[in-house]
């Protein structure tokens, strides 16, 4: 689903990016970890389509079309869906008209029509049970006044109403408690499907234990340097990154 | 022809004097004449009109009502630009600068609102109320343009609110210009009087016909009495070749509250003054404004709110979205006398600017001479927030809806000050439609 061959990237004229290449497929959890700066969020942000960051080398296939030619709304309408670490506020917009015209917007785009209005509500309600979120929390503004959990629970969210086929939750587990980890984790776990594929960008190895991730792959320096299963991860929760840096300079050596 | 010519206006002065040579419109009229030729239309000199250079568009040759033989504006005409709720209004229809009663329609019974020619309500049972109220505005604003509008008292509106009289039916005031076959110059005159208890709602709105080039030059009084509730609404949404000067002057003569918004979306060269005066004590004004600019409309936002007695409050907030090569201009005066102690003011501008061309001024002034009051202003120029833009974009909004739908926002705030439903639908409306991604 998603091929990322090769690519560098920079911003303000500092490359962070060395050369990553990543396969995932439909279906598959990939989970990104890696040291503070190694580069995962410029990873997520190019794919997001942020204008700051520059690819200087490298493609990006999704669903078989060169996705770096595309838009941040057009990579949205193929299915792309960011889960952003710090949700931005957006006083006076309804979070409810928003996720309306998101939603319609995608579907204009694969020539359908619009949702009608009660078919809308009853969308809502259904997802809204199943990642537990507050029906009060969506007549407000978008993320206006929300704590830090509920703007992660209105991330997954707006992850449940869109149905994406490529999920990236860029470090979705900063700044939550215990229960809100649980609550955002059974969310995510719920809209797992065999024709959706979640990358699970992450410092800690907590938010990992109830993914239950396919791939795990090891960022440092702006390069994938190691990748393995889930037990990877345990691995790194015990050791630390220094043991990944440590096992490079011997082979290096 | 590049001088601005104003010698015709003497010639119509003389005219309009030798109709009706008595009586305390007539000295009004002499006295505005002095001072207008005394001080003449301001210039981008005088500070206060810096930025609006109102005289540049005196280089031609008006066409005043008094010039009209007769009225070319017909029923039909009106109902083109009727506002919505108008099937509960009571409208009052000015053509050129003059109230044609023939045009209008009261629907509120003489009990509660009394709607009558300012020249009737002169020399008539309001004699008195009218001489001590008329034209009170003029020692506080003295330039030359007001002075011109004195100049030419006639045909204005008298509208008196009865003691404890809530109006059920608002007031909308149409100013016509009458441009088909000349550049015209409207000077409306407005006194209006809220007693006590009184509750009202006032709404202006401007329309010219034909394309020639219209000025309306209008000065309405609003003397709000104890306990009365008044709220004003002006809406500024004509075309290219209208420009105005509006002054809108509000003396609080007793304990009471004043809500005021102004909406400018399209027009020439405008300058709104809005000024509170508030002559007793524990007075509250809200003034809103919101101005969404594109083309090369220029806007220019004067509000003044003076303390003279203690424990007032007043809070002024005003928006503005600025595109293509618009002007906006915000100067806000507060003035807070010895005796006003106590006073609570906050004063915010924000604008929004879309474009490399579009320009905003932006100037609170305070003078403050009591020691214990609180005071506030603050603004801010800048664009949109991309952060949220990118957010937007990001679930799959285009850029321009995402634009879009931010900057309806961000005009929320002033909108929803709109208390009369039909016309803030009326005027959300009119925003969404500018605001709309092609």
């Amino acid at each position: 689903m998603l091929s990322i061959k090769n690519i560098h990237a920079s911003v303000e004229e500092k490359q962070i990016l060395k050369g990553i290449d990543l396969e995932v497929k439909a279906g598959e959890v990939h989970a990104i970890m890696g040291p503070n700066g190694s580069g995962k969020s410029t990873l997520a942000s190019i794919l997001a389509g942020r204008e700051e960051y520059e690819v200087t080398e490298g493609s990006v296939t999704f669903l078989g079309e060169d996705m770096l030619e595309l838009s941040p709304e057009d990579r949205a309408r193929e299915g792309l869906f960011l889960a952003f670490q710090y949700p931005v506020e957006i006083p006076g917009v309804s979070t409810t008209n928003f996720i309306k015209t998101a939603l319609n917007e995608k579907r204009k785009y694969h020539g359908q029509e619009p949702l009608d209005a009660v078919s809308f509500l009853k969308l809502m309600k259904e997802k809204m049970e199943l990642v537990e979120i507050d029906k009060s929390l969506l007549t407000r503004s978008i993320n206006e006044g929300f704590s830090g959990g509920e703007k992660k629970r209105n991330e997954i969210f707006q992850m449940a109403m869109l149905e994406p086929r490529l999920a990236i939750l860029d470090e979705t587990d900063s700044g939550l408690d215990i229960d809100a980890l649980r609550i955002v984790a059974n969310g995510v776990n719920k809209l797992r499907n065999d024709e959706r594929a979640i990358i699970v960008i992450t410092h800690y190895q907590r938010l990992l234990d109830y993914l239950q991730p396919d791939f795990v792959h090891v960022l440092v320096n702006g390069r994938i340097v190691k990748s393995g299963t889930k037990e990877l991860a345990l691995e790194l929760e015990e050791k630390g990154y220094d043991f990944i840096k440590d096992e490079l300079s011997v082979t290096a050596a | 022809m590049e001088t601005i010519n104003t010698g015709y206006l003497c010639d119509k002065f003389n005219k309009l004097q030798s109709t009706s040579s008595e009586g305390l419109i007539s000295n009004l009229r002499a006295e505005g004449f002095k001072i207008f030729n005394r001080n003449g239309l301001p210039s981008i000199r005088n500070e206060e009109w810096k930025y609006t250079s109102i005289s540049n568009l005196f280089k031609k040759e008006y066409h005043l009502v008094e010039d009209d033989k007769k009225n070319w504006i017909t029923a039909k005409d009106i109902d083109a630009f009727r506002l919505p709720g108008f099937e509960n209004a009571n409208e009052l229809i000015f053509v050129n600068g003059k109230f044609a009663p023939e045009l209008s329609t009261i629907l509120s019974s003489e009990t509660d609102i009394i709607i009558s020619p300012l020249e009737e309500a002169a020399s008539g049972k309001f004699k008195e109320l009218v001489n001590e109220h008329l034209d009170k505005s003029s020692q506080v604003v003295k330039d030359g343009i007001q002075a011109l509008n004195t100049s030419f008292i006639y045909g204005g509106v008298f509208i008196y609110v009865n003691k404890n009289k809530a109006v059920e039916h608002p007031v909308y005031l149409y100013h016509v210009a009458d441009a088909r076959e000349n550049h015209t110059l409207a000077q409306p005159r407005s006194l209006v009087y809220a007693e006590t208890n009184s509750k009202l709602q006032l709404i202006e709105s401007f329309i010219t016909v034909g394309s020639m080039d219209s000025f309306t030059n209008g000065v309405m009084e609003i003397v709000a009495d104890t306990d009365s509730l008044v709220e004003y609404y002006k809406i500024q949404n004509d075309g290219a070749n209208a420009s105005q000067v509006g002054t809108t002057h509000i003396r609080q003569i007793g304990k009471c509250y004043v809500h005021a918004v102004t909406i400018s979306l399209n027009g020439g060269m405008i300058r709104n003054n809005v000024n509170l005066i508030m002559e007793a004590e524990r007075n509250e004004a809200h003034l809103y404004g919101l101005y969404l600019l594109k083309g090369h409309t220029h806007v220019d936002n004067h509000t003044m709110v003076d303390n003279t007695k203690p424990n007032c409050f007043s809070n002024e907030f005003y928006k503005g979205i600025l595109d293509d090569s618009s002007a906006g201009i915000f100067n806000g005066k507060i003035f807070v006398r010895p005796d006003a102690q106590k006073t609570n003011a906050y004063q915010s501008n924000k604008n929004l600017l879309l474009s490399d061309n579009a320009t905003v001024n932006t100037k609170p002034q305070l003078e403050i001479f009591a020691d214990d009051v609180k005071c506030s202003h603050g603004c801010t120029i800048g664009q949109l927030d991309e952060e949220a833009l990118f957010y937007l974009r990001t679930r799959g909004i285009s850029k321009d809806h995402a634009q879009s739908m931010l900057l309806s926002a961000f005009a929320a705030d002033i909108v929803e000050q709109i208390k009369p439903e039909p016309l803030r639908k009326y005027v959300e409306e009119l925003i969404v439609e500018r605001l709309a991604v092609n």
